[in-house]
């Protein structure tokens, strides 16, 4: 096994600054507080941007089908600095769970389609759902081939134009391709605790689908979409656990009560101090998470489950030290801090909670639990 | 590693073979082949080579069965007290200390710390005072390794009473057998004495063995303290190295004393560790190419809130044997083990972790001065003359 590579190249630096400059110009957290309450929670302008300008949409497809045949440790410092700015763009649900889906099924043409123009595609699955849990059978597969069955919470559903379903058929478990808009398709919008990544329920009765893998692959299918979502949502969670770590900092070097700059009490320096530790491992962990992803390791497995475990319960803290350590204006609607709140608390249930990761490590460290 | 550096490990190695050449021999002609530090300069030891290639050197000579320096006994001396010599030494001393520093003839330790002035280091009282050529020195020094065994100290006193603190300390270099010098054993509460305590009485120290300027020591110490953080972060750890591995161990040996709640206590711990691992590796990377990072601090604080949560969770885990202890007789240990002897002991061991070398507490104050740019907290002491701040 190569040595993990956890500092990144030059050439992720590069993508990272070109990411941050145009969400700096073009998502700035007013722009994204404003877009809360209007009728589209989803700012398909920024998305196409990102997709023509940097080609985001593409970043982990092959160039043959048009995309740039970057690996997921680009794709993961993209996703730190949309954490960082809590930008709300399909990116996670499509640019990486959706498309590391379509990628292990080789489906060539709906990946050249999303690399194009930023088509959405989302895997059809409740956001909750943890790398290792047993196939979904709440859509089946009827004698005549089309779909029927309902799919609650599915985040990124909503600007998708492809949904990739899994499904159960009679020879078993399978992935389809639907149009979002087929007949027999219907996409429902839900009030999200999330307001910069929102939910959906899909409903599908007796819509078309294709069927992009079949019971001898489906599974391993999932397993690796779910298994590449959840590492690299790790990335978005070190994003926003450094912007809120940075905004909190800042408030306190400015904030003057009892005659002193607040950031001068040691109290509030040494919850920072361990916020900062905190954060330095989770660079650490998710970087490691994503060398791992990109590389196929066959530390894969632990290397998500640590950083989901650490990363997605130090977001939590970081948004709720924030929330604190502003006072009085950080419970209000017009900050920003509770849209990292909102984004970190919902991330933490993504793709599985810390303490299921945690658990994960019991049978994939050699640690088990008691007998009985 | 560059064919230069082979070359030069191959030709110490033909011209001492390790078969036939006694210890201190081979350690001294290491020395003087340049390979005992490589980034040290051209004729200390060193040539003058990026850090890294060290663990090259050291990885080539241990597998031709070369005896090493024995580095975990002379920790002092290469950590501290020969970056500082080093950095602030004159010739004479450079070309006297560091060769028999390095291997290990001579033991080095560090008198710093007093009862009065543990994390207000630089409020030390130990007085140096000038009497024609040496400074007379008269005080106490306290948490001090290797006392017993040193031949020399790195030694801070306070030379000027009438500034503020920081600015009348000097640095010195102290003769451990100067018959002013009395040490005697410091027990702690796990039994034994790795430390001393060291009273100075009418020492003599010759103004030569002075180390930077007179009034500059407080500078000067900075070398060796920054060194010392970096010395106790910076070992390569592979997975469940360290305190979780043998608590690692114990739950796998013994499925019956296991808990749920102790269980996910365990994952926990094992996560934390390989988290610190992680950011320990990323550390290693960045200093590798030259780009140190703060994350030093940030190692020696989590390594010894971690040591301590693993340590307390296996007492606990021994059940009924977690209430015995393995022996309380007052030993001098030569080296320190976290992880050695019994569970009770690595459990009192780790309070120690949080102390030793700044506390946790001053780590979280530098984190946030110089890492994170908080402002210190309004001091009264700072620009007061030592001699009336109140004690």
């Amino acid at each position: 096994m190569n040595a993990p590579v956890l500092l990144y190249s030059e050439i992720e630096e590069e993508l990272r600054s070109s990411v941050r400059d145009l969400l700096t110009d073009h998502c700035p957290p007013n722009a994204v507080l404003a877009r809360c309450e209007g009728p589209g929670p989803y700012d398909l302008g920024l998305w196409r941007r990102l997709v023509t300008e940097l080609g985001a949409a593409g970043l982990q497809v092959p160039e043959e089908f048009g995309g740039a045949g970057a690996s997921l440790r680009e794709t993961a410092v993209v996703l730190e600095e949309l954490g960082r700015s809590a930008a709300p763009v399909p990116f996670l649900g499509s640019a990486v769970v959706a498309t590391a889906a379509l990628l292990a099924c080789g489906a060539g043409e709906p990946l050249a389609t999303l690399a194009e123009d930023g088509t959405v595609a989302v895997l059809t699955v409740p956001f909750s759902t943890p790398p290792g849990s047993g196939f979904p059978d709440g859509v089946r597969v009827d004698v005549d081939g089309t779909l029927s069955g309902r799919v609650t919470s599915v985040a990124d559903a909503l600007p998708a134009a492809l949904l990739v379903v899994p499904a159960v058929g009679a020879d078993g478990p399978g992935l389809y391709l639907v149009e979002a808009d087929a007949p027999g398709a219907d996409v429902v919008r839900r009030t999200s605790l999330d307001l910069t990544r929102r939910l959906a329920d899909v409903t599908l009765h007796g819509a078309p689908g294709r069927r992009l893998a079949g019971p001898d692959t489906a599974a391993a299918v999932l397993q690796r979409a779910l298994l590449t979502g959840a590492g690299l949502l790790a990335s978005e969670q070190l994003g926003i656990a450094e912007w809120c770590l940075a905004t909190t900092v800042a408030h306190l070097k400015e904030r003057r009560q009892f005659g002193r700059v607040l950031g001068s009490f040691q109290a509030l320096k040494h919850r920072l101090a361990d916020l900062w530790l905190d954060t330095v491992g989770a660079r650490a962990a998710a970087r490691y998470a994503a060398d791992a992803l990109a590389g196929d390791s066959p530390d894969t497995a632990v290397a998500v489950a640590v950083a989901q475990a650490h990363c997605g319960a130090l977001a939590v803290r970081a948004a709720e030290e924030c929330i604190q350590l502003h006072g009085g204006i950080g419970m209000t609607w017009e900050h920003p801090a509770h849209l990292y709140l909102k984004r970190a608390k919902a991330d933490q249930l993504a793709l599985g909670t810390p303490g299921f990761h945690r658990s994960a490590l019991a049978a994939l460290v050699d640690l088990p639990g008691p007998v009985g | 590693m560059s064919s230069d550096l082979r070359a030069r490990v191959e030709a110490l190695l033909a011209a001492h073979d390790p078969a036939t050449t006694g210890r201190p021999d081979f350690l001294r002609a290491r020395f003087d082949a340049g390979l005992a530090w490589v980034h040290f300069p051209v004729g200390l030891g060193g040539l003058g080579a990026p850090r890294a290639h060290q663990a090259l050197v050291d990885a080539e000579l241990a597998a031709a069965g070369a005896p090493d320096n024995d580095p975990r006994r002379i920790g002092i001396g290469l950590g501290m007290a020969a970056p500082t010599i080093l950095r602030y030494g004159t010739e004479e001393q450079k070309s006297r200390f560091l060769r028999p520093l390095w291997t290990g003839e001579e033991v080095w330790c560090q008198l710093f710390s007093e009862p009065g002035a543990g994390s207000d280091l630089a409020a030390l009282a130990t007085r140096a005072v000038r009497d024609g050529d040496d400074w007379v020195v008269d005080g106490q020094k306290v948490w001090t390794s290797s006392a017993h065994t040193a031949r020399w100290a790195i030694l801070l006193a306070r030379t000027d009473p009438d500034v503020p603190k920081h600015q009348g300390i000097t640095y010195f270099i102290c003769d451990m057998t100067d018959p002013g010098v009395e040490v005697r054993p410091l027990r702690q509460i796990t039994g034994e004495a790795e430390f001393n305590e060291v009273f100075l009485t009418g020492v003599r120290i010759p103004d030569a063995l002075r180390l930077g300027a007179v009034g500059e020591g407080w500078r000067v110490a900075q070398t060796t303290l920054n060194n010392e953080r970096v010395a106790i972060g910076g070992q390569a750890v592979p997975r469940e190295g360290g305190m979780i591995g043998v608590v690692a161990q114990t739950w796998r040996r013994r499925p019956e004393l296991r808990t749920h709640e102790l269980h996910q206590r365990l994952l926990k711990g094992w996560l934390d560790a390989e988290v610190i691992r992680l950011t320990g590796e990323r550390l290693r990377q960045q200093l590798a190419l030259g780009q140190p990072g703060p994350e030093g601090a940030a190692m020696k604080l989590a390594f010894a809130r971690l040591a301590q949560e693993l340590s307390g969770l296996e007492v606990e885990l021994l059940g009924e044997e977690g209430l015995a202890y393995d022996d309380w007789t007052m030993t001098r240990p030569q080296i320190v083990d976290f992880t050695g002897r019994e569970a009770g002991y690595r459990y009192l061991r780790a309070k120690g972790n949080s102390i030793e070398g700044g506390t946790s507490e001053i780590l979280r104050n530098i984190i946030a001065e110089r890492v994170l740019g908080l402002p210190a907290e309004p001091r009264t002491d700072k620009d007061l003359p030592w001699k009336e701040l109140p004690r």
